[in-house]
């Protein structure tokens, strides 16, 4: 009985993996670009899925249109224009460039310069205010880490520092 | 300078905070139509009272119409339902694509509700389904007399959206005013 029991649970389980999607192609070069399509097309019914991981009924149907349109030799661009033209821009979790999208493209770099700019501009302040100092400071080189701390200082207390320590000499 | 410079953060979250407020009243769930000004889809299927009778995108040219995108699984076509059957008494001419459906039970449900359609498109693999973008019944279309999709809607035709988004265009493309939600 126990026997017949764990059989039963073995072809249970059989039927349960046999549901699982299985995708023929005639070619199985088709197969990564089948794989990198559907996860790079999103389903228009569910807000943040890719058809890939959506089991969504119109999921689906558009995995099994992106396989059918590979099958009839379609170019990735070919099927992507496809959907677009059928399901709009939506569809496409990589956006195209175009009047809509150049700022969220351009935004990346946008950003760098500005940090970069942000940057400059600090370490060019820094700089500027460091060298004001060590041009009106002693020329002795034992005081610099001296006259680093006391950058903050304006030329008038700078000249008083440098005086004070030069009569404490 | 400086001074205002200490600002900026304050400015940038006002700002962020502002476009992200307007972002809260959009629906998400409203896609951008890619079909809105261009020709219905070429399609050949069968109708749904006669498998053997093929109906084509030139049967719906040359009147104004909607067609009405529904399933009997389809719970809002429940809903949208007698709208669809009292814009049909006013004489608007509603042509339905049975979406993914069982023919019987597709039958069944216009008897025991009426049928507002001149006739049903039966598209039980979904291919026009594919074609017209659709992610969600019910879907209703206006069609023009030339055969042009010029204005899509996803979700229940009722009364206010009839108003808001159907009402005027329909009235510029055939004269023709009817409501829903008229007193009969």
């Amino acid at each position: 009985m126990k026997v017949l029991l764990l059989l039963m649970f073995l072809v249970q389980s059989n039927l349960v993996l046999a549901n699982a999607e299985v995708v023929e192609f005639s070619d199985e070069s088709l197969r990564p670009r089948y794989q990198q399509l559907v996860e790079e097309l999103r389903c228009p019914k569910c807000q943040n899925q890719n058809l890939a991981d959506s089991n969504s009924p119109i999921s689906k149907d558009l995995r099994v249109q992106v396989q059918q349109l590979l099958e009839e030799g379609l170019t990735d661009q070919q099927i992507k224009d496809y959907l677009k033209a059928r399901y709009s821009e939506f569809i496409l979790y990589r956006p195209e460039v175009n009047q809509a999208t150049w700022l969220l493209w351009a935004a990346p770099v946008l950003f760098l310069i500005m940090g970069l700019l942000i940057i400059y501009r600090l370490y060019f302040r820094f700089k500027a205010d460091s060298s004001s100092g060590s041009s009106s400071g002693s020329s002795d080189s034992s005081d610099s880490s001296t006259i680093e701390a006391a950058s903050a200082l304006n030329k008038d207390e700078q000249t008083r520092l440098d005086k004070l320590l030069a009569d404490r000499k | 300078m400086n001074r205002l410079a200490l600002f900026l953060p304050l400015a940038l979250f006002v700002g962020l905070s502002l476009v992200l407020l307007f972002g809260l009243d959009k629906d998400p769930t409203d896609l951008p139509s890619a079909l809105v000004g261009e020709a219905f889809p070429e399609f050949m299927l069968p109708t749904l009272q006669d498998e053997t009778k093929l109906v084509s995108q030139q049967d719906l040219q040359g009147q104004v119409l909607l067609v009405n995108v529904w399933a009997t699984w389809c719970f809002a076509c429940r809903i949208e339902h007698p709208n669809l059957n009292e814009l049909a008494e006013q004489g608007v001419v509603i042509v339905g694509l049975n979406y993914k459906d069982q023919r019987n039970a597709a039958k069944l449900w216009l008897l025991e509700r009426g049928n507002p359609y001149s006739f049903n498109i039966f598209d039980d693999q979904g291919s026009l389904g594919i074609d017209l973008g659709v992610y969600g019944a019910p879907e209703t279309y206006l069609v023009d007399a030339d055969g042009v999709i010029r204005h899509r809607r996803v979700g229940v035709v009722d009364k206010r959206v009839w108003d808001s988004e159907f009402s005027a265009l329909y009235q510029e493309l055939t004269g023709k005013t009817p409501i829903i939600g008229g007193v009969r």
